[in-house]
């Protein structure tokens, strides 16, 4: 059960921030050249492999309960930034994340820099796709190395992300346009709950309490973590009716 | 010294973000939870409320400000 919950929560959180990347790096290559923009791409991709691959055999040799009560505490403050924001966006108090726009206006500020020599590289569109993928993909990492130490299987955990990478740049290559119609609020906030659910049960369990039905018991955290988060969007849907704060947080 | 305070910054930012409160009440549950815990006492309890009650006062927080 844990498995599919791992592979699953990898998956969707990396399937978001690849969405996200994937916009700035389409804004790069068509404003400024995709030469630059993909060397950005592979180099902020060799940077997130080092350091995968050197927190990845450190972190298995950290005692489990330990691990689970860093692991856990951190995604729990984590998850619950993810959650806050879902949650806000969901109920209105903040403005929908729209790849469309965020592609116009990344690919107008890109049009904007001063162009350098053609034969040189395109310092411009190399940071700008460096520093979209490298910051995505940090909190990527950071969710794969995390769940994956934790659960004893990072390969279980890169797979999911891995999915993620074949699909979104499968689909990217194919239409060469940001992903709008990913359902990207959505699945920001099912992250949200995955994240926030493992933080809770890991961090009890390495605070040194036992779950009943042990890793069964994460079923039971996750509905409840999801119906807390609906009567809160509820509960603030009925605040914003008549409340000048609308879109305060957008 | 100004590139460790930055990215001492990013990752500040990166795992609590902008509700520094919200993430040492966590902290404080979770404490609470490995207390009653080493007291043989049934701890499993604890964070689950405690997580949604530090929730609502963080969207209250972000919603009246």
């Amino acid at each position: 059960m844990s498995a599919v919950f791992l592979v699953a929560s990898t998956f969707l959180a990396s399937a978001v921030e690849m969405v996200e990347a994937l916009t700035i790096v389409l804004a790069a290559g068509l404003a400024r050249g995709w030469r630059s923009s993909l060397t950005g791409v592979a180099a902020a991709t060799l940077t997130l492999a080092v350091i995968v691959s050197a927190l990845g055999p450190a972190l298995t040799v950290v005692p489990l309960n330990t691990l689970r009560l860093v692991v856990g505490s951190l995604l729990l403050v984590f998850g619950l930034q993810w959650l806050r924001k879902a949650i806000l966006r969901a109920s209105g108090f903040k403005a929908l994340h729209d790849e469309d726009a965020i592609f116009a206006r990344e690919l107008d500020q890109a049009r904007s820099a001063t162009r350098p020599d053609e034969r040189k590289l395109d310092w411009y569109g190399f940071t700008l796709a460096f520093k979209g993928v490298l910051l995505e993909g940090l909190e990527v990492a950071f969710i794969v190395l995390t769940f994956g130490s934790t659960q004893g299987s990072i390969w279980l955990a890169a797979a999911g992300a891995a999915a993620a990478l074949v699909l979104v740049a499968g689909v990217g290559i194919a239409v060469r346009a940001p992903l709008a119609r990913v359902p990207e609020n959505t699945m920001k906030f099912a992250v949200g709950v995955m994240l926030t659910s493992f933080g809770i049960f890991w961090a009890t369990e390495g605070a040194g309490a036992q779950w009943p039905g042990d890793d069964a018991s994460l079923v039971g955290v996750l509905a409840f973590v999801v119906a807390s988060s609906a009567l809160l969007v509820a509960q603030l849907r009925r605040q914003l009716v008549g409340s000048p704060a609308a879109g305060a947080e957008a | 010294m100004s590139r460790l305070s930055a990215f001492a910054r990013f990752w500040w930012e990166f795992v609590v973000g902008d509700d520094w409160l919200a993430a040492a009440a966590v902290g404080l549950a979770i404490a609470l939870t490995a207390l009653l815990a080493h007291a043989k006492l049934t701890a499993w309890w604890l964070l689950p409320p405690a997580v949604v009650v530090i929730l609502y006062a963080s969207l209250r927080r972000a919603t009246r400000s």
